[in-house]
C-alpha cells in the first residue's frame, strides 16, 4: 500500500491529515507560548470570562459527544440487542478518543495542569468538579479496557482478552454508571450559578437535561461517524442498524425538547425568545437546529430510511448539541459577566488541531486494527 | 469567634488607604488598579455620590470553597475564606461560581494562582485587625466580631433616620457574609447584586451530589437486573429451541 493510493481511496483521512499537518507548527508555537507566558498570552480569557471554548467546546462537547459509547455498550451488553455489535468497536474507540481529547485539552486549560493528580489526593466531595474529575478518570480507564481486546488480539495476547470478556458485564455497568454520573454532572457544574446563567438555559434540571441531550447527540455522533467512515473507508452504511438508532435519537431529543420548553414556559423567560433578544436568537438557532429539525425530519420513517436525510438529521442534532453547550458556557453567561467573549485564533487552533489529531488517530486505528468487522486489516483489500 | 468587617459607605472619603494598606500587607506587586485583580485585592470607587469598596465578602457558606475540586479554598473558623495555593490546579471554577465575582487569576504568569482578599488571616490569627481596617482613618471599614458589627450597623441605621438604606448588605446575601456593608445609596445602584437568594448556592449542588450514593446503588441494581432478564431470556430461548438435544 503506498500513500498516494491510500489518499485517493480515503479522502477523509487525507483531509484531516492535511489539516493537522498545516496546523501542527502553529499549534506547537501556541503550546510553547501557553506554557511559557501563561493563559493570557494565547487566549481571550480574562477575569470576567474565566472559561472559554476549551471548556465550552473541548470539555463539554468532547465528553457529551462520546456518550454513544456507553449508550451502545448498554444496548448490546445489557439490553442484549446483539445486532448492534458490529458498530460497538468504532463507537468505543470514538468514546476513548473523545475522552483523551478532553484530557489533553484540559492540559491547556488548567492553569497548572501538572497538578491534575491533586484530585486524587485532595478531596472535596462537595465539589461537582471533583466528581467529574474522578468519573472522567475512571471512565477513561473503563473505555481503555473495553477497547483493549481490539489491540490485544492484533498482537495475539488472548489470556487478558479472556479476562476482560469474563468481566464485561460489570465493566459495562460501571461504564454506564460513571457516564450517567458525569454526563449529568457537567450540567450540575452550572447549578451553582443561578444568578449568572441566563434563565433560557438555567434550570434545576440541568443535570437531567445534559444527560438526555448527551444520549441524543451521542447517537447522532454514531450515525455521523458511520457515514464518515463509510465515505473514507469505502464501507456500506449499515442502514438496518442506524435506522433504529435514529429512532432512539428522536425519542431522546423529543423528551429533551419538551423538557426545555416546559422549563422555559414555567420560568417566564419565554419573552426573551419572542422579543428576539441576543440570548433569544441564540436559543432559537440552537433549538431549531438541534431539536426541532432533527426530530421533525427523522420522526418520519421515510426520511429515516433515506441515508441522506438520516445523516442530515444526525448532523443537525450534533450541531445543535454543540451550540447548546457553547450557549451555556458562553452566551448565557455574557450578560452577568458584563462582557462579550469570542475565542482567540490561538484558542481555536488548539481546539481544531486536537480534533484533527483525534480524527487522524481514528483513521490510523482503523488501518491497523479490526475496528470494522468486514475490513480486516490483515487481508488488506478484498 | 467569627470575625468580620463592616464597611460604612457614608463615612468613606475614597482616599484608597485600604487598597494600598492591603497591597503592602499581602506583598502584592504593582500599583493599585482600577478594578480588583489577582494583584489588587480591594478597591474603592466613587459611585452615585458615595464610595464603594470591593473585596471578598467571606461568605458564611462560601460557594468557592464548595466548588473547589481540591479543597484549596476553605472557610476558617475565624471568618476568613482562605486559599491554599499549594493545592490549586487552576480550574478556575471558583471564579465562575462566586456570586460576587471575587476570585481573580494571574493570567500573565506561566505558573498562575488565584488572587483574592483573605481577610489578613495571618494578622487575625495574632488577634490583630485587618490591614484595610487599620489603614482607614475615617472608621469607614472596621474590624470586629460579626455579631457585634451587625448590632453596630443596626444601631447606626436606627440612630440616623433617613441617612441609610434600611438594609445591611451581607446579612443574608448568598447565605450571609462576614463582610457587611451599609450605605445611603441602594446597593443595586452601586453594582452590587440585589437578587442573591438567602439560601447559599452551594446547597443547590449538594442536593444533587448527596444523592449520588443511593443513585449508584439503585441504577446499578437496575442495570444488572436488565442484563439478568435479557440474558435469561436468551438462555431460555436457546434451551427451548434445542430442547431435545440439550440435557443441561
Amino acid at each position: 500500500m503506498n500513500t498516494t493510493n491510500l489518499m485517493a481511496r480515503r479522502p477523509r483521512i487525507g483531509f484531516w491529515t492535511t489539516v493537522v499537518g498545516l496546523l501542527l507548527i502553529p499549534f506547537l508555537v501556541i503550546t510553547f507560548l501557553r506554557f511559557s507566558k501563561g493563559l493570557g498570552a494565547v487566549s481571550n480569557l480574562n477575569d470576567s470570562f474565566p472559561w472559554g471554548i476549551w471548556i465550552g467546546f473541548d470539555l463539554l462537547c468532547g465528553v457529551g459527544l462520546a456518550a454513544g459509547a456507553f449508550t451502545l455498550t448498554a444496548v448490546v451488553h445489557l439490553f442484549n440487542l446483539k445486532k448492534f455489535e458490529p458498530i460497538v468497536r468504532p463507537t468505543v474507540l470514538t468514546g476513548f478518543l473523545g475522552y483523551a481529547f478532553v484530557i489533553v485539552a484540559l492540559m491547556f486549560d488548567l492553569g497548572q495542569p501538572w497538578r491534575i493528580w491533586h484530585t486524587i489526593i485532595y478531596w472535596n466531595t462537595h465539589s461537582v468538579m471533583f466528581e467529574v474529575g474522578w468519573c472522567v478518570m475512571l471512565y477513561t480507564t473503563v473505555l481503555a479496557l473495553e477497547f483493549a481486546p481490539v489491540v490485544l488480539e492484533r498482537f495475539g495476547y488472548h489470556a487478558p482478552i479472556r479476562m476482560i470478556h469474563k468481566f464485561i458485564t460489570p465493566l459495562v455497568i460501571a461504564g454506564v454508571l460513571l457516564s450517567t454520573l458525569h454526563q449529568s454532572s457537567l450540567g450540575s457544574l452550572y447549578l451553582i450559578v443561578p444568578s449568572k446563567l441566563h434563565p433560557l438555559w438555567y434550570s434545576q434540571l440541568l443535570p437531567l437535561l445534559f444527560y438526555i441531550s448527551a444520549i441524543g447527540a451521542g447517537i447522532g455522533m454514531v450515525i455521523l461517524e458511520s457515514y464518515l467512515s463509510q465515505r473514507a473507508f469505502g464501507r456500506h452504511l449499515e442502514m438496518d442498524l442506524l435506522e433504529p438508532l435514529a429512532r432512539g435519537m428522536v425519542v431522546a431529543l423529543g423528551i429533551y425538547g419538551l423538557m426545555r420548553l416546559q422549563i422555559i414556559a414555567r420560568n417566564g423567560s419565554f419573552s426573551a425568545i419572542t422579543n428576539f433578544t441576543y440570548e433569544g436568537k441564540m436559543f432559537l438557532v440552537e433549538f431549531v437546529l438541534g431539536v426541532l429539525l432533527p426530530v421533525g425530519l427523522l420522526a418520519f420513517r421515510k426520511l429515516r430510511t433515506n441515508p441522506t436525510w438520516l445523516v442530515t438529521g444526525a448532523f443537525l442534532a450534533v450541531l445543535g448539541f454543540v451550540m447548546n453547550r457553547l450557549n451555556i458556557a458562553i452566551t448565557g453567561m455574557e450578560r452577568a459577566a458584563g462582557a462579550r467573549y469570542f475565542p482567540s485564533v490561538m484558542e481555536m487552533i488548539v481546539s481544531v488541531t486536537l480534533v484533527g489529531i483525534g480524527m487522524a488517530v481514528f483513521a490510523l486505528a482503523v488501518k491497523y486494527f479490526a475496528i470494522f468487522p468486514e475490513a480486516k486489516p490483515t487481508e488488506a483489500e478484498h | 469567634m467569627a470575625m468580620g468587617l463592616l464597611f460604612d459607605a457614608t463615612r468613606c472619603v475614597g482616599c484608597g488607604a485600604c487598597s494600598s494598606g492591603c497591597k503592602k500587607q499581602n506583598n502584592l506587586p504593582g500599583e493599585v488598579e482600577e478594578l480588583t485583580t489577582a494583584y489588587t485585592w480591594t478597591t474603592v470607587k466613587p459611585l452615585e455620590g458615595t464610595f464603594m469598596r470591593k473585596l471578598c465578602m467571606h461568605c458564611e457558606v462560601p460557594t468557592c470553597a464548595s466548588v473547589c475540586p481540591v479543597g484549596a479554598l476553605t472557610k476558617s473558623p475565624q471568618g476568613p475564606v482562605v486559599y491554599d495555593s499549594a493545592k490549586c490546579m487552576g480550574c478556575r471554577y471558583c471564579m465562575m461560581a462566586c456570586p460576587f465575582d471575587v476570585p481573580k487569576y494571574q493570567w500573565d504568569r506561566a505558573v498562575p494562582l488565584i488572587g483574592k482578599c483573605i481577610m489578613c488571616e495571618g494578622l487575625i490569627a495574632k488577634g490583630e485587625s485587618t490591614a484595610c481596617a487599620t489603614a482607614c482613618e475615617y472608621g469607614a471599614t472596621i474590624f470586629g466580631k460579626r455579631d457585634d458589627l451587625i448590632r453596630d450597623a443596626q444601631e447606626r441605621i436606627k440612630q440616623n433616620p433617613g441617612v441609610y438604606v434600611d438594609h445591611i448588605y451581607g446579612l443574608t446575601e448568598a447565605g450571609g457574609t462576614s463582610v457587611l456593608m451599609i450605605s445611603s445609596v441602594p446597593f443595586v445602584k452601586m453594582g452590587l447584586k440585589n437578587d442573591l437568594p438567602s439560601e447559599p448556592p452551594a446547597l443547590r449542588t449538594w442536593q444533587v451530589l448527596s444523592n449520588i450514593p443511593s443513585f449508584v446503588a439503585v441504577w446499578g441494581v437496575f442495570l444488572w437486573g436488565i442484563h439478568w432478564i435479557t440474558a435469561r431470556r436468551d438462555d431460555v430461548a436457546t434451551v427451548e429451541s434445542h430442547s431435545k438435544s440439550e440435557d443441561r
